[in-house]
């Protein structure tokens, strides 16, 4: 992939036309026609020679396809600054220092395997289970602190603070720091952008992002080795099971960066998508509300219908034949998972939100290797979100429908959702 | 309840082992052991790991109420 | 047809693939009499849970109960064999002396345990074979009591598996066969040499290259310990018989069928053959039992001793009992089995029988996580994963596809591709274990 930095955007062909209309923030409340249109097409090739696959069979055998590399990440690479001393030899270093810091959704194996077990030796049942107390308590507070208001704004009153909250406990990271680090959060997910991706401005922003962040990341671990608690980053920083091996300072700080920018980003999108489908299935949060119990299939075909993660990119290792193309080496992959998940071919009447459907075998969560490693704790949060928002919020009602949208294409979400209510439970 | 897992298609991605941890365990670094007749007591996280499979792997006798036993000795 | 006249449809079997095609014939919409007759007292279990978890005590014997999906309303006949066939009549004789008239009948029967070809030797006490419930659980009961020596006979699956049990309890093992390796005749030596090196790092005494001759008992007619060719003999208080199945046919002798102790042969959509080649259009077969032409295997007649067969061509062989003669579809499979042991979870696809090659095309043997591709004649068969479960989709697709091999060039995490000799053992000339003195 040329740098994206010095490149010039090639013309726009057809093919670009719809997947560009696909990012462009005027379509993000409802991408799914174009989705529906791009799968007339399972693999399209777009202008600059990256490939677009938006059907269930197609990404389904892309996803298992070991010539599918994610190592995709562009290098870092600061800015000219004028000054010789940083341009040539500081920056540089800095800039490979950076690069090296690739957390694992940006690694294939051996690498990713041995670095996903670490993570997964600390991401523990009992760990994991553990915070259901905590996340019911968490939702008590925030839903009451509402009271009295006939107006919620769900991402600001719950969808973030609750992720925000969990993941900081989970991993020891102090909670009133929150203010410090979501903006670089926010700044950092755009490495999942296409769009960002390919802008200058976005990627000298990740650059310094990156750099706080990291210098956080780092301060945070000196004092887990210090002071060791029981959280992950206490148990990644003093891995102490010699039968395997440990992770390096580099990987330490991507892998603890990772863990919090995942752990809540992706989080607030399917608690706030969640809300609004069951705000216009009224009937549905009718039914969740009596029977609680509903919940596991109201999330999976949540996770189909109105996944948090819209599409992957790829990077092609060999010539790949699907769905009647072939990909050729050193291609760069669009994988559209939320297109397969609406695929009508897979799944009979996608478009209808139906927590009943026989078979909800959706890409919510990818597949493969790279399956998201907090699904577990994404499902207790959402499951008890859901719940208590159904059961605690008197006759709630969207106030303005569509919501306005967060600017991702790739990390889909409402920016905020205003509910009408006739007060708490 | 019975259960029985079809391992040709269970790729070990564990989330039933989250869902019902005394149900499902995890062993090195693929291997699903399984209880196939867990009590009825944990209808509730045998449902949650049955919809959390994400290769649809699980399957499950006396979850959805009550559905009568068939296997009767003798005619 | 979602009603037949009486009488109904009848399946012999009541195991997995009976169970399966039972559900299936209800699911279609099937709403006529359906009787199911099975030979053990058990109703329908799950076998692959006994070789491991049973023996090792995690599991109850009768813990493994298989669920019934779909409301059945089916008439069982458990513990009462299936005795003869007569075509003509249509009728099913049961070993209790009743007869059993059927408008379709779907053979599910399976296979058993190959005895110890001594049967003399194979009664004495502490031998066993392992294949149902009540096998396992007299084993377990055995192993429990915390024997010093098992001895094994014969390296294939359950063979290696009830070893890995063995160990985790505790118990000093044996294990020998004639092959250089174990699971030589499924997997060839050069895959299953990293299965040697398991047997070895957990402690078992594995004796490549040997043949057991004789069992001995004692004079209380307890197993005792057993003669390898050559001389030499091992002490051992529980001796166990793991050498492969035979398929269930004996029953079938005088129907008129093409049935041997490889199974009974069928067309390529599930019907059982005649013994004039021609298929009997009210006659089924699904599971160990049954030999069918695979297209996937440009139509070699395979028989397919798995899981994964047993759910999918009862509900194939169901579909086609009630579709309408000039409506049969072909029932193509590409098999695929599990196994875990020593800790290891190894999974398969395609049929590496008359391999001529063999790749590591991910991972590594050293480190035992590893994918290996199987060729023939320049296509991809098979292919086998230690620990890399996530992979295998993208190689079954290829195989089925019959592309190249090997299949997949330019992976993540694959080393330079060497091709090796698979090292298939030569077909068996002689059995895999022999009785020279029985008496």
């Amino acid at each position: 992939m040329p740098d994206a930095l010095a490149a010039e955007p090639p013309p726009l062909s057809q093919d670009d036309t719809l997947f560009a209309r696909i990012l462009d923030p005027a379509n993000r409340a409802n991408p799914y026609p174009l989705l529906a249109r791009l799968r007339e097409k399972p693999v399209r090739r777009q202008q600059d020679g990256s490939y677009v696959v938006s059907t269930h069979a197609a990404i389904r055998s892309l996803l298992f396809d070991p010539r599918l590399s994610s190592e995709d990440l562009p290098p870092f690479r600061r800015p000219p600054t004028g000054n010789p001393l940083k341009d040539w030899l500081l920056n540089p270093i800095k800039d490979r220092i950076a690069t090296a810091h690739r957390p694992l959704i940006f690694r294939d194996p051996p690498d990713h395997d041995s670095l996903r077990h670490l993570v997964m030796e600390q991401f523990t049942v009992k760990r994991v289970r553990g915070t259901h107390d905590r996340v019911a308590a968490v939702v008590d507070t925030l839903i009451e602190r509402c009271r009295g208001r006939d107006r919620v704004c769900l991402v600001e009153d719950l969808s973030y603070p609750l992720p925000v909250a969990v993941i900081c406990e989970l991993l020891g990271v102090p909670e009133q720091d929150e203010s410090q680090f979501q903006s670089w959060a926010t700044q950092l997910s755009t490495a999942l952008e296409p769009d960002a991706r390919r802008d200058a401005d976005t990627r000298r922003a990740n650059v310094a992002s990156f750099d706080a962040i990291a210098d956080y990341m780092r301060a945070l671990i000196r004092e887990k080795r210090r002071k060791p608690a029981d959280d992950m980053l206490s148990g990644l920083a003093n891995h102490a099971d010699p039968t395997t091996r440990k992770m390096s300072d580099f990987d330490l700080v991507s892998t603890a960066i990772l863990l919090l920018v995942a752990g809540h980003e992706t989080t607030v999108n399917l608690i706030t998508n969640g809300m609004l489908t069951l705000l216009r299935h009224p009937h549905e949060l009718e039914r969740l509300r009596a029977d609680p119990e509903r919940a596991p299939r109201v999330i999976e075909e949540l996770l189909r219908y109105e996944p948090p993660v819209h599409f992957r990119t790829r990077k092609a290792l060999g010539d790949i034949a699907v769905a009647g193309e072939t990909i050729p080496k050193g291609a760069s992959v669009m994988l559209v998972l939320a297109a397969a998940s609406r695929d009508p071919e897979r799944f009979p009447n996608p478009d209808i939100f139906d927590p009943d459907r026989a078979d909800i075998q959706h890409f919510g969560f990818g597949a493969g290797l790279h399956y998201c490693v907090g699904a577990p704790l994404a499902r207790i949060e959402v499951e008890i979100a859901l719940v208590r928002l159904c059961q605690r919020l008197i006759r709630p009602r969207l106030a303005q429908d569509p919501p306005s949208y967060r600017p991702g294409a790739a990390l889909r979400g409402p920016a905020g959702l205003e509910i009408t209510i006739d007060g708490i439970v | 309840m019975r259960v029985v897992v079809d391992l040709n298609r269970c790729q070990g991605y564990a989330q039933c082992c989250y869902a019902a941890p005394e149900s499902f365990v995890l062993r090195g670094h693929e291997i699903l052991f399984y209880d196939p007749a867990p009590p009825a007591a944990k209808r509730g996280e045998i449902a949650r790991a049955v919809q959390a499979c994400p290769v649809r792997a699980i399957s499950v006798e006396g979850l959805d109420a009550v559905t009568s036993p068939e296997v009767e000795t003798g005619s | 047809m979602s009603a037949l006249p009486e009488p109904g449809i009848v399946i012999v079997g009541a195991s997995l693939a009976g169970l399966r095609g039972a559900e299936a014939l209800r699911l279609r919409g099937y709403t006529g009499p359906l009787d199911i007759v099975g030979d053990e007292p058990h109703p329908p279990y799950d076998r692959p849970p006994l070789s491991k978890h049973v023996l090792a005590g995690e599991l109850a014997p009768d813990a493994t109960a298989l669920p019934n999906l779909v409301p059945l309303r089916a008439n069982w006949h458990l513990g009462v064999a299936a005795t003869g066939l007569d075509r003509e009549a249509r009728t099913l004789r049961l070993a209790d002396g009743r007869a059993l008239a059927y408008r379709r009948l779907l053979i599910a029967t399976g296979a058993q345990a190959r005895p110890w070809p001594g049967p003399e030797r194979a009664a004495l006490s502490g031998v066993f074979t392992l294949r149902g419930r009540d096998d396992a659980a007299a084993l377990r009961a055995v192993l429990a009591k915390g024997p010093r020596h098992v001895l094994i006979v014969g390296g294939g699956l359950i063979g290696c598996e009830a070893a890995s049990c063995c160990r985790d309890l505790g118990i000093d093992v044996t294990l020998v066969d004639p092959n250089p390796t174990p699971l030589a005749r499924s997997l060839g030596t050069f895959v299953g040499g990293v299965v040697a090196g398991l047997l070895e790092r957990s402690g078992v005494d594995f004796r490549p290259g040997a043949h057991v001759e004789l069992l001995e008992g004692d004079s209380f007619g307890g197993f005792r310990r057993a003669h390898l060719r050559g001389g030499e003999t091992i002490e051992a208080e529980v001796a166990i018989v793991a050498l492969g199945a035979v398929r269930s046919t004996g029953w079938l002798a005088g129907a008129g069928l093409m049935a041997d102790a490889g199974g009974l042969t069928c067309d390529g959509a599930c019907r059982a053959l005649a013994a004039d080649g021609t298929p009997c259009e009210d006659i089924y077969a699904a599971g160990d039992v049954a030999r069918w032409p695979n297209p996937i295997y440009s139509g070699r007649l395979i028989s397919v001793e798995h899981w994964g067969n047993a759910v999918e061509q009862a509900g194939h062989a169901a579909r086609n009992m009630l579709a309408a003669p000039d409506d049969q579809e072909p029932y193509a499979h590409l098999p695929a089995f599990w196994s875990s042991q020593f800790g290891i979870n190894i999974k398969a696809v395609g049929l590496s029988e008359g391999a001529d090659s063999v790749a590591i095309v991910q991972g590594s043997r050293a480190a035992r996580r590893f994918l290996a591709v199987y060729g023939r004649a320049g296509r991809s068969i098979a292919a086998v994963s230690f620990d890399e479960a996530r992979w295998l989709p993208a190689y079954a697709e290829q195989i089925r596809a019959g592309r190249p091999f090997p299949p997949i060039r330019d992976a993540t995490d694959q080393a330079r591709i060497e091709i090796h000799a698979p090292g298939f053992p030569p077909r068996r000339s002689e059995p895999a274990a022999r009785e020279i003195v029985d008496a």
